[in-house]
């Protein structure tokens, strides 16, 4: 293909008052598109402002945080507040023993749920049975039960099997509840596979071990990808199973249940519990932005979807 | 040997290997005579036994399904049933510690929470919060999804990207990070609104106000952070509906002199219908069954005053003394009223072809 040169605009010249008109559509259009760059910022500015908030909050020290006005961006920033955190002046632990009891349920969860998902998104995805869309239905209303709701019924089993107060509770519950979700958005990658790859392939004498290697499984795995994102920023911001399963045992906390008891316990010290917020929050934002591509088409297919 | 390999136990089986020769059935091929004798019935291994098996009674897909159904019965679905007994039955203190046992105690629990005044403040404050959130959030989401598809292509990705990490923060850092703006000391929305001309309701009268010592403060602080929350969905949404839309409809409409309002209600509110449909009920789920931002916003579980139905049934059975069947109770009228959302759900999704 030759590239066709863009030239200027074929249309003579006018004058006059055609030219005047012109003009006049060009600066509307001008004035249009500055009208909503502008509004485009101010939504910027209200989804941003929170979060930079709390980054600069963490960055003042204390005669700062209760000056009369109030300044966006610190005047004497300060690393006091981080220091406070990482050396557990309040509740008697380092940041990073939550940050290690987080990664742990989180990474061993997700793991356990990608692989039985994936299991599950192959039959659904691959297969036509007979209880297929009873059980894609059915996924659709487990995924929505009301989990502080269902959290009453753990909390009484999981004490009768020694689970309380433990990580491995909360990476099976962590397992079971990212389930549904995983295996709805797998399903339609594992969907878009063609048969006739499988086929070709068969035909060559690879058996299913082999297919499933060879074929099916790098063809999933950018779904893989996305789906265990999805877990994985379900199972590190989850609060109530933590809250309730975790209650007295600090040692155990994960990072969410240790912002919030960060927050119970020294509501006044506002520049450390936006500290310690902001390590709890910031690599969830930048783990979003790197994977965002992927993230807003799983967006649409994983949750308008279902 | 190749045939056989098709045939592991738990790997999925395709159309290509229901074209091979019929396998042997059982594992001695008694009726050998019937059967063509091919290389893969000699010596088979336990393994493709199983394999042909499976292939043979079309269960690879229930073997596949095997481990996810487990997880999800033991751990989703046998709790929600268990809610429902316990419902029924008068656990409390003595039963979970073993003094005394549980017992049938009919609709007891269910007539003492209907007889309870705070059972119906939360209730009440749960539906009105959700009547006031999901409108909001589905317009200012729908306006800011109009707003992305009008703007340059930089302009759009930096605005979407600043809207999902909003929508990204999790709760808890969401929720102690509004606690902080709202923060009678030291808090910038009351700097601000003392900032603000009093013909406008600002003044210095907002100067340390409390927020979340009352129901109507307190649920207005999670208003606003729930639309911050909800609202980069519904316009990431809207936005992909609108790129599915034909110009050519917006075309003719102009030419026929409707303006921005009408051709938004005339051409695309009626063919985004069913997206709307379904972010509405969505929304409804996540705003009724709001826990985390209340939990913390409220201060836990300290002031009864201000729980909506998630706290009042999370506080029935996690503060002292603890009435798990009272909570099953209230936590059954929950689900069922989630449940019933979410029966409009699944059919409006299904209707937008989520099955396909």
């Amino acid at each position: 293909m030759t590239s066709v040169p863009l030239t200027g605009s074929t249309v003579p010249r006018g004058s006059g008052p055609d030219l005047r008109k012109r003009r006049a559509r060009r600066f509307n259009r001008a004035s249009r598109r500055t009208v909503l760059n502008l509004l485009g910022l101010l939504v910027a500015l209200f989804a941003l402002f929170p979060v930079l908030w709390m980054i600069s909050t963490a960055f003042k020290p204390p005669t700062e945080l209760y000056s009369l006005t109030p300044h966006p961006i610190p005047l004497h920033p300060t690393l006091a507040n981080f220091r406070n955190v990482f050396s557990g002046s309040v509740i008697g632990r380092s940041y990073w023993n939550f940050l290690r009891n987080s990664l742990f349920v989180t990474i061993v969860a997700v793991a356990l749920s990608s692989l039985i998902g994936l299991l599950a998104a192959i039959a659904l995805g691959r297969f036509k049975f007979k209880f297929r869309t009873t059980y894609l239905i059915l996924l659709l209303i487990v995924q929505l039960l009301p989990q502080q709701a269902l959290v009453v019924s753990l909390f009484i089993d999981f004490r009768k099997y020694n689970l309380l107060d433990s990580l491995v509770g909360l990476i099976v519950v962590y397992t079971a509840f990212a389930l549904p979700v995983t295996i709805w958005m797998l399903r339609n990658f594992a969907a878009t596979v063609p048969k006739d790859l499988e086929e070709a392939a068969a035909i060559d004498g690879a058996g299913a071990w082999t297919r499933f290697w060879r074929i099916l499984l790098p063809l999933i795995s950018p779904g893989l990808v996305s789906t265990s994102v999805f877990a994985f920023i379900f199972a590190y911001n989850e609060f109530v199973f933590a809250l309730t399963f975790l209650g007295t045992d600090t040692a155990k906390f994960t990072l969410p249940l240790y912002v919030e008891y960060f927050y119970g316990q020294n509501s006044t010290d506002w520049g450390a519990i936006m500290a310690s917020s902001t390590l709890f929050t910031i690599p969830v934002l930048a783990f979003f932005l790197v994977t965002q591509r992927r993230l807003a088409s799983g967006l649409v297919a994983g949750a308008v979807k279902g | 040997m190749v045939t056989s390999s098709h045939n592991r136990p738990g790997s999925p089986s395709s159309p290509a290997g229901s074209t091979l020769p019929p396998e042997p059935r059982g594992p001695r091929n008694p009726t050998g005579r019937s059967v063509p004798p091919t290389p893969a019935s000699l010596g088979l291994s336990f393994r493709q036994r199983v394999g042909i098996w499976i292939k043979k009674r079309g269960a690879g897909p229930y073997l596949l399904l095997l481990p996810a159904t487990a997880v999800i019965a033991a751990l989703i679905l046998y709790p929600a049933v268990q809610i429902g007994l316990f419902s029924f039955q008068n656990y409390g203190l003595m039963q979970i510690s073993g003094v005394l046992p549980t017992q049938w105690i009919g609709w007891a629990n269910y007539s003492q929470i209907l007889h309870d005044h705070e059972f119906w403040v939360s209730l009440k404050i749960s539906l009105y919060f959700a009547l006031v959130v999901v409108p909001l959030t589905m317009i200012v989401g729908t306006l800011v999804g109009l707003l992305l598809e009008r703007l340059g292509p930089k302009m759009r990705t930096f605005v979407s990207m600043s809207a999902i990490l909003a929508w990204a923060t999790p709760a808890v850092s969401a929720s102690v990070i509004f606690a902080w703006l709202v923060s009678p000391d030291g808090g910038v929305v009351d700097w601000a609104l003392t900032k603000v001309p009093s013909w406008l309701g600002g003044g210095a009268h907002w100067a340390g106000f409390s927020w979340t010592n009352a129901p109507l403060p307190a649920y207005t602080v999670l208003t606003v952070m729930l639309v911050w929350t909800g609202f980069p969905f519904i316009a990431v949404t809207v936005l992909a509906g609108l790129r599915t839309l034909p110009s050519e409809l917006h075309e003719a409409a102009r030419v026929d002199g409707a303006g921005p309002w009408r051709d938004f209600w005339k051409v695309t509110f009626p063919l985004l219908r069913p997206i709307f449909l379904v972010l509405a009920l969505l929304s409804t789920i996540w705003d009724f069954g709001m826990f985390t931002q209340a939990y913390i916003i409220n201060g836990q579980l300290g002031n009864p005053d201000q729980y909506n139905l998630g706290l009042y049934e999370y506080a029935q059975a996690f503060t002292q003394p603890p009435h798990y069947g009272l909570a099953s109770a209230a936590a059954f009228v929950l689900t069922i009223i989630l449940l019933i959302v979410t029966v409009g759900y699944v059919r409006a999704a299904i209707k937008q072809g989520a099955l396909a």
